[in-house]
C-alpha cells in the first residue's frame, strides 16, 4: 500500500517537473532562437551547466539552495520562513532540469521546421504569435515527440532521486518498507516492476500520440 | 562562502576522483564488452536469444538506476547471508563490499543503454559491404572481427562521449550505498564542518572539469578515425 502511495507521488512529481520543464524548454528555445545575445549566452550557460553536473548534485544544490534563497528573500521582505513542501520542491528542482534538457529538444524541432512555411504564413498577415500557435507548434511536434518521450521516461526515473533528499515517492518509500519488513530484494523487485509498467504505459502512449502528430505525413520506410 | 576547509579535505577529493574514475572506467570496460553481444545477436540471433536481448534492455531502460542499485546491494546483499557456511569462503570479503555492487550495477545499466546503441550500429552498416566480405571468403567470425565491427563502432563514435558523460553523471549513486566517491567526499564534509553550499559546488565543479576532459579527448579521437565516406 506505501508502495501505491510512492508510485501516486511518484507520478505526480513527474507530470508537474515534466509540465515546467516544457514551459521552461519552450521559453528557452524561443529565446536561444530569437533572443537577443545576451539572452543567448546565459541560456546557453544554462543548458551547458545543468546538462554538466549529475542530477543527484544538482537536485541537493537547488534543493537546498532554493529553499534557502527563498526563506532568505522572504525574512529581507519581512514574511516569516515558509516550510516548502517536498512535492514543491521536487517539482521545481527536477523542472528546472528538465527545461535544459528541453530546451535544446524543443530548440531542435523548431529549427526543423521549413523556414518557407514560416515565411508563408508571416505573408499571410499572420501575426508572430499567429504563425506560432498555427504553424511552428503543429509542424514541429513531429520531430520533438521522440525527444519529449524520452525525457517523460529520464523524469519518471529521476524522481527516484528525490530519494536522497529525504522526499518518500517510490524509492524512499520501497527503502522504508524493505526495512520494516527484511524482505529486501521483494520489495525493490516490486519497486522495479512498478516503474517498468510506467514505462511500458509511456511508451504507448508517446506511440499513439506520434502518430497523431505524423498524421498526415508520408510514412517513413 | 567559505573555503577554508579545502586544503585539509584535498587529499580525500583526489582519492574520491580516483575512485569515480575507477567506477567509470571499469563500469564502462565491462558494460561495453556486454554490449556488443547484446547488440549483435539482436540483429543476427536466433529468434529467442534477440528477445531475450531486448527484454534486458527493455528492462534495465525502464527502471531507474537508483533502484537497480539498492536491489542488488540490499536486495541480493541480504540473500548472501543466509546461504550456510558461505562466510568461510574466499568469496565472502568481495560479497560483502559495496564496490563490487556498483560495478555490477551500472556495468550492466551500460550494458543495456549501450546494447541498443549497438543494435542500431550494426544495422546500420550497409548491407553491400557484409556481402562483399563474404564474397572475399571470410568467415563469419573474420567477417565480424575485420568489417562489421569495426564499421559499427565507426557508427557509434559521435554518441559515444555523451553516454561516457552520462554514465559519469550516474556515478554519484554509487554514494548511497556507502561508497566514497567524490561526491560521497562532499557528503562527509558537509557532516563534519556543516557547510552546504560549498563542497556541492566544487562537486559541481569538477563533475564539469571531468566532462569537459571527456569531450575534448573523445574529440581528438574522433579526427584520428578516419571517416566513413
Amino acid at each position: 500500500m506505501n508502495l501505491l502511495r510512492g508510485l501516486v507521488s511518484t507520478l505526480q512529481i513527474a507530470l508537474g517537473a515534466y509540465a515546467l520543464g516544457i514551459v521552461i524548454g519552450f521559453a528557452g528555445a524561443l529565446g536561444k532562437i530569437n533572443g537577443s545575445t545576451p539572452t543567448r549566452w546565459l541560456l546557453e550557460i544554462y543548458t551547458t551547466l545543468i546538462r554538466a553536473v549529475p542530477e543527484l548534485v544538482l537536485i541537493l544544490l537547488l534543493y537546498y539552495a532554493g529553499t534557502g534563497a527563498l526563506n532568505s528573500l522572504l525574512d529581507m521582505m519581512g514574511y516569516r520562513p515558509i516550510d516548502i513542501s517536498g512535492l514543491v520542491a521536487g517539482i521545481a528542482v527536477l523542472g528546472i532540469v528538465q527545461g535544459a534538457y528541453a530546451t535544446e529538444v524543443i530548440r531542435g524541432a523548431m529549427l526543423a521546421v521549413p523556414r518557407g512555411q514560416l515565411e508563408a504564413a508571416s505573408a499571410f498577415g499572420m501575426s508572430r504569435w499567429q504563425v506560432l500557435r498555427r504553424v511552428t507548434i503543429p509542424a514541429m511536434l513531429p520531430f520533438a515527440l521522440p525527444g519529449m518521450s524520452n525525457l517523460w521516461l529520464i523524469v519518471t526515473k529521476d524522481t527516484a532521486l528525490l530519494a536522497v533528499v529525504g522526499f518518500s515517492e517510490l524509492a524512499l518509500s520501497t527503502k522504508q518498507a524493505a526495512g520494516a519488513t527484511r524482505a529486501w530484494f521483494m520489495f525493490f523487485l516490486a519497486a522495479a516492476t512498478l516503474y517498468l509498467v510506467v514505462t511500458l504505459v509511456s511508451n504507448l502512449v508517446f506511440r499513439l500520440l506520434e502518430k497523431r502528430a505524423r498524421r498526415g505525413q508520408p510514412e517513413f520506410s | 562562502m567559505q573555503w577554508h576547509w579545502v586544503p585539509e579535505y584535498l587529499p580525500k577529493f583526489i582519492d574520491g576522483i580516483i575512485v569515480t574514475l575507477q567506477l567509470l572506467s571499469i563500469s564502462v570496460v565491462i558494460g561495453m564488452a556486454l554490449a556488443i553481444p547484446i547488440g549483435l545477436v539482436q540483429v543476427t540471433g536466433p529468434r529467442w536469444l534477440a528477445g531475450l536481448a531486448r527484454a534486458f534492455c527493455t528492462v534495465i531502460r525502464g527502471t531507474p538506476l537508483l533502484i537497480q542499485l539498492w536491489l542488488l546491494y540490499y536486495g541480493l546483499g541480504s540473500l548472501f547471508p543466509m546461504v550456510p557456511g558461505i562466510r568461510e569462503t574466499f568469496m565472502w570479503p568481495i560479497l560483502r563490499d559495496a564496490f563490487p555492487y556498483a560495478i555490477l550495477a551500472f556495468s550492466l545499466s551500460v550494458a543495456g543503454y549501450e546494447g541498443e546503441v549497438m543494435r542500431g550500429a550494426f544495422k546500420g552498416v550497409p548491407k553491400g559491404e557484409l556481402e562483399a566480405a563474404r564474397a572475399f571468403g571470410m568467415g563469419r567470425f573474420t567477417l565480424l572481427r575485420r568489417i562489421w565491427l569495426p564499421r559499427a563502432f565507426q557508427n557509434v563514435l559521435p554518441t559515444l562521449a555523451g553516454e561516457l558523460v552520462l554514465t559519469l553523471k550516474s556515478t554519484p549513486l554509487a554514494a548511497t550505498i556507502t561508497i566514497f566517491d567524490v561526491y560521497g567526499v562532499s557528503s562527509i564534509v558537509r557532516q563534519e564542518t556543516y557547510r552546504v553550499y560549498e563542497p556541492l559546488l566544487l562537486v559541481a565543479g569538477i563533475y564539469i572539469a571531468l566532462t569537459a576532459v571527456i569531450v575534448v579527448c573523445f574529440r581528438k579521437l574522433e579526427n584520428r578515425v578516419p571517416r566513413p565516406v
